[in-house]
């Protein structure tokens, strides 16, 4: 059987099985199985990376007759390395609650395989239909970690969460069903076949409407500015491995889906939109930082620092050229690996002192050297060090930017500034300075966990090559499809 | 004529099966009611009650397997009236199941329950198979009347008889808007058929702006009975007076049935002018989801909310009503049986939460349920789920499908706009989960044991809302199949 199709089913059968299973193991079965659904997911590297600009562990079934929607899915060069973030993630996410969930920790462990099993289907899913009923189950775990598990305004935050998603998601399914009104087809392959021999065309109107309904559902999801507003509250409320899930690979849908929808069905109203969702990209850039540089609560913190760099990868997405989107997807996965790492130290420091606010840390340093030693590493990953692996990315994404228009990417590089100024600000007020108390450093657990993320974070700063020439790969298809060529393109 | 015609041949009769197995269910549990003694345990009448449903849902197959026309053309056995009898029989079959318990636990436990409910079941089935304004008349009218009785069956409560009284007066005012509509057509065409209406309409010998009104009258009756706005006021006060079963029952049973007649006389009769109301039904589709989900915004009263909610989603059944083609046809009905068993396990759930004399039906009692009765939760998760519209539930694809009918027919700002009101509904659903899974406890007291019935009702209704969450071709083929009218 296909490894992905298992794959994706392993974490649906994790859920009902953390559900039968009684209380006392499901929080070690949940971390161990886990384990097991990434150690799978390393299998399908080898095949993928082969052939990264096709499909590749391509599944293809019937699923519903009329109309007719089918169960089909598969990965290429930049959806591979999605997939396995988030097979990769989860048992962090699982083994960083093992001491903090102290309540209802069945229900919580299982549905953090439910949101796994979203997060993956949504990743690999080829078929708009099945991508539509992923995107929307991912929902439903997420609502209840927040709400169940979260802090003080956590039924707010869930809530908001939870219809504010939705009610973007609806116009999106308005213009799939109008999609196969016009293709006759859900799947996504079909669609672009027919559009490029001309079967399928859309007026420009058309064009524009289906591009917005889908950006609005996507723009919600990253979030781009102004629809930014559920974030720091969801952030903020939820528990430290909910948090972790969010920012490292839930804000990944929404700028994936605009990579694999938008800029592939809508080539002409991605041109022409452009500009428009730059400046906010932009906007989104500096607000986060600025926003960021002012909050006296850490996880907000962090929260406004990946609206400002999510906002590069969407501008990296709407420059249009190879660079911009080889560093999008790039950033995509740096983000995840350097954003996940900074929460779960910061959940490291909530243990410690049970407090969020910047101001009750100072002079960490002194008591726990090692500790400061490894926030510090994840700190300058975050701002975009050389050597480190969000300088790659954001590099790349100010070359594409400054390709196609060079105001852009002086506006943005602003960002990068501003990033430097808030990181550092609050590694200073936290870690320097004279020692307030007693503080405990790094524990061996502790160690164990976040050591993979810093070994990823040198990796991808240095050795590029083991994912860049998969994700061009797969990006050049999209750049030379006769579709998308003339429009995408003419930015340069 | 030929006198020998009117004799009812034995294909007739098997065609008119389900209806007469309940009628006569229905009597014998009269003389029976009346055989046992006064302070007996009445618990038994309410199985016979079951077992004359089941033998009901056994012959609807039955009819369906001679199709045509019964009793000169006043009743037609085809696979849409059987799709109807089999989700009201369903209904009926949760209710009965729900209420045995509970009269017991209001003290009110007498036959004549039970076999009101059959009857209301057999005027339920003559208008899902009836092909005459008559007939559509008389199962309106058998059905209502039980109804109105079951409202305000537990005498001593206020609410109840508030209820009962509201439904009765409006009820029948909406029958005679229906009545009054009647009469003008058969004026207008001298004939109460459903298909020699549309013939006589078709082939223009009568006038058709008479025909037109009376259309319009037959609408506004319509209307009342599937509470679409601006005739929807008596709909909260009835599902919140009423006992808790039977809010269930008339929230899914008589609202799938007048929808049955809707779409038949709609589409078969007055097709021919169906440009002319199609406005008329998007205006009312659009007013019933706005009216239906923001007043549900505000309810604190579980039964009172989803009475609301269910007002909602007889907007989105108008919305395939309104494409005014099969495909909506089959959405409308695959969206019913849906509805029937998502609305019905929630309507189960507030049964057995209620409490004795329903005094725990604020969201605020449901506080905590989750920990303290995890598997009901769990399943009024499923249905709240499945009413939110969550893909993987039986409600996601009866929204799907009936937005689908409603683009495939260029209706796109009806779509736009009734998808986002399914958006605006998450919030009142979600208030519930998160009532139930996200606050503690209130008290800390042992909760009673769930009533067999009601716990064999909900694992049905959320095990149905999976099935066909994953398999929606198990009822939408056959809804395909049957969408199409005799013409």
């Amino acid at each position: 059987m296909n490894i992905l199709a298992i794959l994706l089913l392993l974490p649906l059968i994790g859920f009902v099985a953390a559900l039968i299973l009684p209380a006392a193991v499901t929080k070690r079965f949940v971390l161990g199985f886990s384990l097991l659904i990434f150690a799978v997911s390393l299998l399908l590297i080898g095949t993928t990376v082969q052939n990264p600009a096709g499909m590749t562990w391509v599944t293809d079934t019937a699923w519903i007759d009329t109309p007719a929607i089918r169960f089909h899915i598969g990965v290429d060069g930049a959806s591979l390395w999605l997939v396995i973030l988030s097979a990769f993630l989860t048992p962090f996410a699982a083994y960083i609650s093992q001491k903090t969930i102290v309540h209802r920790q069945k229900e919580f462990y299982a549905y953090l395989l439910l949101l796994e099993f979203g997060l993956i289907g949504v990743f690999c899913s080829l078929d708009l239909f099945l991508y539509y009923v992923f995107w929307e189950v991912v929902l439903v775990p997420m609502y209840f970690l927040i709400g169940i598990w979260g802090g003080e305004r956590r039924i707010y935050a869930a809530t908001k969460f939870f219809v504010y998603t939705m009610a973007g998601s609806m116009l999106m399914l308005v213009a799939i069903l109008y999609i196969y009104t016009k293709a006759g087809t859900f799947d996504l392959p079909a669609i672009l076949l027919q559009m490029e021999a001309g079967k399928v065309a859309f007026t420009q109107a058309e064009e524009l409407a289906l591009f917005l309904a889908f950006f609005l559902a996507f723009a919600v999801k990253v979030p781009i500015f102004p629809l930014h507003t559920w974030l720091p509250d969801a952030y903020a409320e939820a528990p430290t491995a909910a948090t972790f899930l969010m920012a490292a690979v839930m804000s990944k849908m929404g700028t994936y889906s605009l990579l694999r929808f938008n800029l592939n069905l809508f080539p002409n109203a991605s041109h022409d939109c452009a500009p428009w969702i730059v400046v906010l990209a932009i906007i989104g850039i500096v607000y986060g930082a600025l926003v960021a540089l002012v909050q006296p609560n850490m996880k907000r913190l962090v929260a406004y620092s990946s609206i400002s760099h999510l906002g590069f990868v969407v501008l990296g997405l709407f420059s249009g050229n190879q660079f911009g989107l080889d560093g999008a997807v790039y950033q995509m996965l740096c983000h995840a690996i350097s954003t996940g790492a900074l929460f779960i130290l910061i959940g490291y420091l909530q243990d410690r002192k049970q407090s969020l606010e910047i101001a009750d840390f100072g002079g960490l340093a002194t008591p726990a050297p090692n500790f400061a030693i490894v926030f510090l590493i994840a700190t300058l990953a975050s701002i975009g060090l050389p050597l480190l692996n969000n300088f790659v990315g954001e590099f790349l994404i100010l070359q594409g930017a400054a390709k196609a228009n060079i105001w852009w990417a002086a506006f943005a590089a602003l960002g990068v500034v501003l990033s430097a100024c808030y990181m550092l600000w609050f590694y200073q007020r936290t870690f320097l300075g004279e020692a307030k108390s007693a503080f405990t450093d790094l524990r061996p657990t502790e160690w164990l966990t976040i050591t993979p993320l810093l070994v990823l974070m040198l990796w991808m700063g240095i050795f590029t090559q083991t994912w860049l020439p998969g994700i061009s790969a797969s990006n050049k298809v999209l750049l030379e499809r006769p579709t998308s060529k003339i429009a995408l393109q003419v930015a340069q | 004529m030929n006198p020998a015609a009117f004799y009812p041949t034995a294909t007739d009769y098997l065609r008119f099966l389900p209806e007469l197995i309940l009628t006569i269910g229905g009597v014998l549990l009269l003389v029976l009611e009346a055989l046992t003694g006064d302070n007996k345990d009445k618990s038994s009448l309410g199985y016979l009650a079951i077992a004359v449903v089941l033998g009901a849902m056994f012959a609807v197959p039955v009819a369906l397997a001679n199709p045509g026309t019964s009793f000169n053309g006043m009743i037609v056995s085809d696979g849409f009236a059987a799709f109807f009898r089999m989700v009201t029989l369903l209904v009926g079959l949760f209710t009965l199941l729900c209420s045995t318990s509970y009269l017991s636990r209001e003290k009110a436990n007498t036959g004549e329950f039970y076999l009101l409910v059959l009857f209301s079941l057999a005027g339920q089935g003559i208008m899902a198979a009836s092909n005459e304004l008559i007939m559509v008349f008389l199962g309106l009218e058998i059905a209502s009347i039980s109804s109105y009785v079951l409202a305000g069956f537990l005498r001593d409560d206020k609410r109840g008889s508030e209820a009962a009284l509201k439904y009765f007066l409006l009820g029948s005012f909406a029958t005679a808007f229906l009545l009054y509509g009647i009469s003008w057509i058969y004026g207008v065409t001298g004939a109460t058929n459903l298909v020699a209406i549309r013939e006589s309409l078709a082939a223009g010998t009568s006038g058709n702006s008479m025909a037109v009104a009376a259309a319009a009258l037959m609408l506004i009756g319509l209307a009342f009975k599937v509470s679409a706005a601006p005739f929807q006021a008596w709909a909260p006060d009835v599902y919140q007076g009423a006992p808790a079963p039977v809010s269930g029952f008339l929230s899914a049973g008589p609202k799938a049935a007048a929808f049955a007649i809707f779409l038949r006389i709609f589409q078969t009769s007055f097709e021919s002018f169906s440009s002319r109301y199609e406005p008329v039904l998007w205006i009312l589709a659009l007013a019933t989801m706005l009216v239906g989900n923001f007043s549900a915004l505000w309810q604190s009263n579980v039964k009172r909310m989803l009475a609301y909610s269910s007002i909602a989603h007889a907007g989105y059944v108008l919305v395939a009503v309104t494409t005014n083609s099969n495909v909506g046809t089959a959405a409308a009905m695959f969206y019913l049986a849906a509805y029937a068993l998502m609305n019905f396990g929630a309507f189960a759930a507030v049964t057995h939460l209620a409490g004795r004399g329903e005094s725990h039906v604020t969201i605020d009692d449901l506080k905590g349920l989750a920990s303290k009765q995890p598997v009901v939760a769990g399943l009024l998760t499923v249905c709240l789920l499945s009413l939110t519209g969550v893909p993987l539930t039986a409600g996601f694809f009866g929204k799907f499908y009936i937005f689908k009918a409603a683009i495939d027919n260029h209706l796109y700002w009806l779509s736009a706009l009734g998808l986002l009101n399914s958006a605006i509904a998450a919030y009142y659903y979600l208030r519930i989960l998160a009532a139930m899974y996200m606050h503690e406890p209130k008290t800390t007291d042992h909760p009673e044991p769930v009533p067999g019935g009601i716990q064999l009702t909900m694992w049905f209704s959320a095990a149905g809302i999976l099935t066909l969450g994953v398999f929606p071709g198990l009822v939408l083929d056959y809804a395909n199949r049957f969408a199409t009218f005799v013409k």
